[in-house]
Formats: C-alpha cells, sequence, structure tokens
C-alpha cells in the first residue's frame, strides 16, 4: 500500500467519523432521556424524539431581539463548530485519525472553553436578567470543572507519557492488560465533570422549567428557530464528545485502526455497547440523585479535583 | 503471570480503600459513615484473601474470613444497633468546612508517600506501594477523629483506623502471627461494645452525644 492510499484511508475513517457523530449526537441524547422515562416510569417519547424536535425548529422562523448583535447570531454556529471540531479530534472509531494528531488534550478543553465562552457572551448580549444569570452560574461550574478535567487528563497522560489521545488511546488499547488503580480514581473524577460540564441532575437539570434553578436552559432562553436548534444539536454533540472521551481515556479495547475496514463494525458494534450502557449509567446517576443548590456545586466540582489529584498521587506511588 | 494480576488487583483494592477513607471524611450522615466502614471492611478482608491466595499463607485466609465476619458483619450491625437504640439513626454532622478538611487531607497523602518512600524500598514481594497508602488512610482515620464531633463518628473512625493498621500490617508484613490478629480483633469488638456503653454514659449526662458538651466538666 502506498503512502498515498494510505492517507485517502485515513481520511475516509475521518469523513466516517464525522458523519457518524453528527447523525448519531441526538439519538444518544434521546436514548439518555427514554432510559430516564422508563426509570420512571414514564412511556417515554421514543429514542428519535430529538430529531423530531431538530426537524420542528429547522423549519420555524427565527425571532431575534432588536437589540441583538452580530454575535448572537453567530454564536450557534461558532457553539456547533466547536463541537464538532472536539468530536473529530476524539479517538471515537479508530486510533490515528488525521485530525487527532493536530490536537493534544489540552488543545481539546481548549475547545470546549471556546464554546463556553460564547454562549456565555451570547446570554448576556440580549441583557436579560436571566441571560446573564445563566452566564455567570456556567462559569461558576465551568471555572471548577476544568482544573478537574485538566487533572484526569493528565493522570491518563501520565501512564501513557504523552498529552496526544491517539497515543494515550493506543496505550491502553493495543498493549497487555494492566489494571491501573489511578485511572478509577479518575473515572470518577470525569464522571463528575460530565455532569457538571453537560448541565445533568445534581449540578442543573436539563428538562427544568423554573428559570432561577436554570444554568444552561437560562442562557439559551433567547434563542429560538434554527439557533436554537443548532445549540440543541451541540449539546447533544458536547455529550456525546464526553461520553466518548470517557471511553477513550477508560475502556478504549476494541477500537479499530486506521485502514481496517474489516475491524470496523465490530469496533462501531462495540462502541454503539459502550454508549448506550453509559447512556443508561447516566440516566440511572440522574434518577436517584436530586439537584443539588447551586452554592453545593463547588463542593461537588471541589470532590472531583481532589479525586483527580489523589489519582495523580496514586500514580506515583504505585508506579502504574 | 497470576502473581502479578493478584498485586495489581490488590494495588486497585488498596487505591479504593483511600477512596472510602476520604469518602467517610467527606459524610455528613452518620449512617451513611458506617455503611462505608463496612465497605472498607469487605475491600480489606477481599486484599487481604488475594494476599493469602498469591502468597500461599493458609493463616491470612483465617484473618480474611475473620475480617468478613468481625468487621463487615458484626460490628456494622452492632453499630446500627446502637444507632436505632439511642434514637440517632437520621442525625446530620455539622462539619467545619469540608473542602479544607479535604485539601489537608491531601496534603496528608502527600506527606504519607513521602514518608513511606524509603521504607517501601526495604519491603518484600507483591506489594511495595501499599505501605504508603496504608500509612495515608491512618494518618486520614487521625484526622477524622479530629474533626469529627459526635462520639458514634469518632468511634466509627477509631474502628477504620484499626482496619488501616491491619492493611499495612497484612501489606508489609503479609500479617501477623494469628494469635495476635485475634486478640486485635476481640479487642475491637470489645471496645465497640464498651463504647457502646459509654454513648448510653454520655447521653444520659450531656442529653446528647456531641462530646464539644464535655468541655462543662472541666472546673473554672
Amino acid at each position: 500500500m502506498t503512502e498515498n492510499t494510505e492517507f485517502i484511508f485515513a481520511i475516509l475513517f475521518q469523513l466516517t467519523q464525522l458523519l457518524l457523530v453528527v447523525l448519531a449526537a441526538p439519538l444518544l441524547s434521546g436514548w439518555v432521556n427514554q432510559c430516564q422515562a422508563w426509570l420512571q416510569n414514564r412511556s417515554g417519547a421514543g429514542v428519535l424524539q430529538p430529531y423530531r424536535v431538530l426537524h420542528k425548529l429547522f423549519h420555524k422562523d427565527a425571532v431575534i431581539a432588536y437589540n441583538a448583535s452580530p454575535l448572537f447570531r453567530a454564536t450557534p454556529y461558532i457553539v456547533f463548530g466547536c463541537m464538532w471540531l472536539a468530536a473529530a479530534i476524539i479517538p471515537i472509531i479508530a486510533v490515528d485519525l488525521p485530525f487527532s494528531r493536530a490536537a493534544d488534550v489540552i488543545a481539546l478543553v481548549g475547545v470546549f472553553a471556546v464554546a463556553r465562552v460564547f454562549i456565555s457572551l451570547a446570554a448576556m448580549d440580549i441583557g436579560t436578567a436571566f441571560g446573564s444569570l445563566g452566564a455567570r452560574r456556567e462559569m461558576l461550574v465551568s471555572f471548577l470543572a476544568e482544573p478537574a478535567l485538566l487533572m484526569v487528563l493528565f493522570t491518563a497522560s501520565m501512564i501513557s507519557h504523552s498529552t496526544q489521545l491517539p497515543t494515550i488511546v493506543d496505550t491502553l488499547a493495543h498493549h497487555q492488560f494492566v489494571i491501573y488503580p489511578s485511572l478509577a480514581f479518575a473515572a470518577l473524577a470525569f464522571v463528575i465533570v460530565l455532569l457538571a460540564e453537560n448541565a445533568r441532575i445534581p449540578v442543573d437539570n436539563p428538562s427544568t422549567h423554573l428559570e432561577l434553578t436554570m444554568i444552561h436552559e437560562a442562557m439559551i432562553l433567547e434563542y429560538s428557530a434554527r439557533h436554537l436548534a443548532l445549540i440543541e444539536w451541540a449539546s447533544s454533540l458536547k455529550l456525546f464528545a464526553y461520553i466518548s472521551l470517557g471511553i477513550a481515556l477508560f475502556t478504549p479495547h476494541g477500537i479499530a485502526e486506521v485502514g481496517n475496514w474489516a475491524g470496523l463494525p465490530l469496533a462501531i458494534g462495540l462502541l454503539l455497547l459502550k454508549l448506550m450502557l453509559a447512556g443508561a449509567g447516566l440516566a440511572l446517576l440522574e434518577t436517584v440523585s436530586a439537584k443539588m443548590r447551586i452554592f453545593r456545586a463547588p463542593e461537588f466540582l471541589g470532590t472531583a479535583f481532589l479525586l483527580a489529584v489523589l489519582g495523580l498521587l496514586i500514580h506515583f506511588l504505585l508506579g502504574v | 503471570m497470576a502473581s502479578n494480576y493478584a498485586s495489581q488487583f490488590v494495588n486497585l483494592l488498596a487505591a479504593l480503600l483511600l477512596l472510602v477513607v476520604f469518602a467517610m471524611l467527606a459524610q455528613r450522615r452518620i449512617l451513611s459513615m458506617i455503611n462505608l466502614f463496612a465497605w472498607q471492611g469487605l475491600l480489606l478482608a477481599v486484599s487481604t484473601f488475594i494476599v493469602a491466595y498469591s502468597t500461599a499463607q493458609h493463616h491470612l485466609y483465617y484473618s480474611a474470613g475473620l475480617t468478613l465476619v468481625l468487621k463487615v458483619l458484626l460490628l456494622p450491625w452492632l453499630l446500627h444497633r446502637l444507632m436505632r437504640k439511642l434514637n440517632v439513626r437520621w442525625d446530620v454532622e455539622t462539619l467545619i468546612n469540608i473542602p479544607t478538611t479535604m485539601l489537608v487531607g491531601i496534603a496528608l497523602v502527600i506527606f504519607a508517600f513521602n514518608l513511606a518512600a524509603p521504607i517501601s524500598q526495604l519491603a518484600e514481594g507483591i506489594t511495595r506501594g501499599l505501605i504508603g497508602i496504608a500509612l495515608a488512610s491512618v494518618l486520614l482515620s487521625l484526622l477524622m477523629m479530629l474533626t469529627r464531633r459526635k462520639a458514634v463518628t469518632q468511634v466509627v473512625a477509631f474502628l477504620a483506623l484499626e482496619n488501616s493498621l491491619f492493611f499495612a500490617a497484612t501489606s508489609a508484613t503479609h500479617g501477623m502471627p494469628l494469635v495476635v490478629e485475634f486478640g486485635i480483633a476481640l479487642d475491637v469488638l470489645v471496645a465497640t461494645f464498651i463504647f457502646g456503653i459509654f454513648f448510653f454514659q454520655i447521653r444520659e449526662t450531656f442529653d446528647s452525644l456531641d462530646i464539644t458538651h464535655m468541655e462543662k466538666l472541666k472546673d473554672d
């Protein structure tokens, strides 16, 4: 195989992943909602409901506040773009995709941060009380969640001696099976960060209609139609990206290599299974826990940071 | 190969043990603290069992069984019964600033790891890194005894301390002689009984299990 065809294969893999992620992200959100409905003894709206919502929103006319700046109009596209880029960097169906070498885990955290800054700015742009309230809370939560996420990623990087995601995944997936106690801590911390960053229940309630308790929803109150659709889609993408990042960091076993078409169906099948399990687990977590007061959130996220630091320390002590 | 996996698994259990101690440190509810103590006992029993299996030391099987019966079943049951009798099942302890306590805890862990580094160079076999973790758990349990204000939680902290010491013994030296272990187990059991009696006395004298009231005893 010449280098040229290898490159084309790699690009094809990357495109497959990009398409798969953007199409499957609402499905994952739908699955989480459906699991939650089952756990709460409701029949639920079905796993396809997010697609119906997106379809409905894309066919409506957008209403934009009179005093909105161009930033407000641009934000949905920027946020959607950031999340899609993040999903392109993370090795989801195969290791060593061409895009994933372009940015390491620290840049990935930066991509998430860019999206967050823009959505907060847009929330404050209109000048409504709820918008700036939501933006401030989002900033509070994320400024506590980000160091914890970085520490989790550092723990994983320590094991593979690299901050490049493909190398991290490769070390775990294709080498001899080793139990890493430090990763157990990192995984717990990651779950807490995932809940906080994706506006899930102990920190925020994604389906709330009570403005005073909202964080994420308060920021996007002013959006409608295609803008809202893009933001909703971006939220699904973010959840998908986070869960795939978790899978890549902690259980990447069975992921395909670039150019290995025969391994691809197995990799996608395993990925679907892991995503389904993770979604069901997320729904279970959200069902058994109650939303905490916003002032308890720092303690909750402090725990995540502490766990991640403990993971690092244990890595140093045990050497694995 | 088998012993390699065994040592990795023991490492994992040690890490979980440390995690449980941290969880106990942050726990506000007394009832959850007792449940965490039971989990700690279970982790301890499993790790002792694995050490016994991988080093083929038969007396460790007995101490694993003893741990299981005493620390997972009997002591938590006793404590639960005490809670029921004292009618403090739903008590919530007001702790001073959990994040600060946790940060102090992290500092203790770093201190313990540094302290244990030269000792673990001397230790043998499968469980070298574990002395640091055991030492950290001991220090954290001491911290727990310092920060708690209710008598029941202080006793749970004391029992956690004993668990950590036991873990240090199994990991560093493959366990003490069986006679000693039986002795300690009996001591802990008797201590719990006596503490139970103390609880009733404290409550009768002060109408509360909060030991800050004991400061009233001193002469002015």
